[in-house]
């Protein structure tokens, strides 16, 4: 593994030793990950391994139990009031299942970071929303649907939209192409790379190698809720690493054993 | 299995889940103070809580008053006392039935329907959305419900209470042979700013239990459509029986303050 240490200068995120347990089962066990500016990493690991912990443990939505986060060199665990809002105004996030609010319609969707979060006016937050819905390549008239009138890859490509509207600092993507078909798949891969926009820093959780290949700069796996190798995208068919190994190629024999038992 | 091992965990989580419980209404009570104040929710939430429980808050209320009339009667006759039926319906309605059947009925259409509704949200990630997008959810989703709640019930509960005082004074001269003049005027002489005041505090906290119930079971629900009907359910019997507790609870402090 690289030296941490060597990117820490220009890190956007930090994360130190963190742990995170639920009752008596041990999520994450001392985890260290950096997130290098503009850059887009990519964590990889099978399902249950604590991926979508870590980016909750950053925006705050869970608390760890120990360890450090940093972002932008400063101390998350310290926020509150209005210096977590401002904190949290860093941050978009494209979720799994979309999590698109299904009382708004599709533009008040993408417009409600603007509106609610950074107090833009409705007739301007409106424009950017169209503006962005065009960007992800949905139509106008989409805007004036509800959620639940979309298909699933519409939804994503929504949840997309309203994740880059107030164009933050910082996106996450939470398994962006788990339950699309492959065609899908690609076409929001793409989207991601172009609206992602340069010095954009992107934190991205996957189970889904091709599109890991095709966002990332760099992709860390995550297993037993520790970092067991890091590094660039090309290297990672060179990793020497027989978990990396046994998980890109998809063996079911190997040093991972699946826990059948919860 | 060892036996204190399994009372001292039932124990632990009991004093679990009231922790949770105290910090998440200290959470929503302190956001209420500070801006912003999404005032227009608060409006949506009022016609949701309030004015969409207006008919069958007065529907059982008449027929709680109605039928109260009729038991008094039976009660009182029995010593020749029929003339206090007018008296004991109005104050029954007012300290009594009027607040805490207001408060069941909207326990069982409000506390589900927020519990439902947030659960829904919680599982679909909807909560977590609003945090990315900036948007405290306890000031976004929880204030305004409370708000509207406390707002709404005791509007609610003096409908009721006139709608029951009604119901007693249809079963009192259709029923009964009171001659409506009599029984309105008895009613009138009767009334006392203490009694309505009294069911008006219950009222608003009423009001606050059924929406804290409902929002934070929504808030905790885990899994999906399961672990959402269970908050469903968890947040009407917490809110029922919250209710009735409060009640016994505020009804001796009103007799100790002499209101």
């Amino acid at each position: 593994m690289e030296s941490a240490a060597s990117v820490t200068a220009d890190a956007k995120i930090v994360i130190k030793g963190v742990k995170k347990r639920f009752g008596p089962k041990v999520v994450l066990d001392g985890l260290d990950l950096v997130v290098p500016r503009g850059q887009s990493l990519v964590i990889i690991g099978g399902s249950g391994t604590g991926k979508s912990v870590t980016i909750k443990c950053v925006l705050g939505i869970l608390k760890p139990d120990a360890g450090q986060i940093l972002v932008d060199g400063q101390d998350t665990a310290k926020l509150r009031g209005n210096a977590r809002d401002a904190y949290l105004r860093k941050f978009g996030m494209l979720f799994q299942g979309a999590a698109l609010f299904d009382s708004m319609t599709v533009w008040e969707n993408v417009a409600f970071g603007l509106i609610q979060g950074r107090g833009v006016k409705r007739a301007t937050a409106r424009e950017i929303a169209f503006e962005k819905l065009a960007k992800v390549g949905l139509a106008a008239d989409v805007g004036a649907l509800y959620p639940s009138e979309l298909s699933g890859g519409m939804q994503k490509r929504v949840g997309l939209a309203r994740a880059i509207a107030a164009e933050p600092e910082i996106i996450f993507f939470d398994e962006p192409t788990t339950g699309l078909d492959p065609i899908m798949s690609d076409i929001i891969n793409n989207l991601i790379v172009e609206t992602r926009g340069s010095g954009t820093t992107t934190l991205s959780i996957t189970h889904d190698l091709v599109s890991a290949r095709k966002i990332a700069d760099r992709i860390a796996m995550l297993y037993k809720g520790k970092i067991i190798w890091e590094g660039p995208t090309a290297e990672i068919d060179r990793s020497g690493n027989p978990y990396v190994e046994q998980f890109i190629h998809g063996r079911a024999e190997g040093p991972i054993k699946m826990e059948v038992k919860a | 299995m060892n036996v204190f091992a399994s009372v001292g965990r039932a124990t632990l989580d009991l004093l679990r889940e009231i922790g949770r419980l105290s910090i998440f209404t200290a959470d929503a009570v302190t956001s209420f103070v500070r801006p912003p104040i999404y005032w227009s929710l608060v409006g949506k939430q009022i016609m949701r809580i309030g004015y969409f429980s207006l008919p069958v808050v007065g529907l059982t209320a008449f027929f709680t008053g109605a039928v109260l009339a009729l038991q008094i009667y039976i009660g009182t006759a029995r010593y020749g006392a029929e003339q206090f039926v007018p008296t004991v319906v109005l104050i029954g309605i007012l300290r009594e039935l009027g607040p805490v059947i207001a408060g069941l009925m909207v326990a069982g259409r409000v506390a589900a329907a927020i519990a439902a509704e947030l659960g829904t949200m919680r599982v679909t990630e909807q909560i977590d959305a609003l945090t990315t997008l900036a948007t405290r959810p306890i000031k976004y989703l929880v204030v305004p419900r409370l708000m509207a709640a406390l707002i709404s019930m005791p509007i609610l509960v003096a409908i009721a209470d006139a709608i029951g005082v009604m119901g007693g004074y249809v079963a009192a001269t259709e029923s009964l042979d009171f001659t409506g003049s009599i029984y309105l005027n008895t009613t009138m002489a009767a009334l006392s700013n203490n009694d309505i005041a009294s069911g008006l505090y219950k009222a608003v906290v009423f009001g606050f239990l059924i929406a804290l119930m409902g929002c934070y079971n929504g808030f905790n629900s885990k899994g999906g459509a399961q672990g959402v009907g269970a908050a469903t359910t968890n947040a009407v019997v917490s809110a029922s029986i919250l209710i009735l507790v409060a009640n016994y609870i505020l009804t001796n402090i009103f007799n100790l303050l002499g209101i």
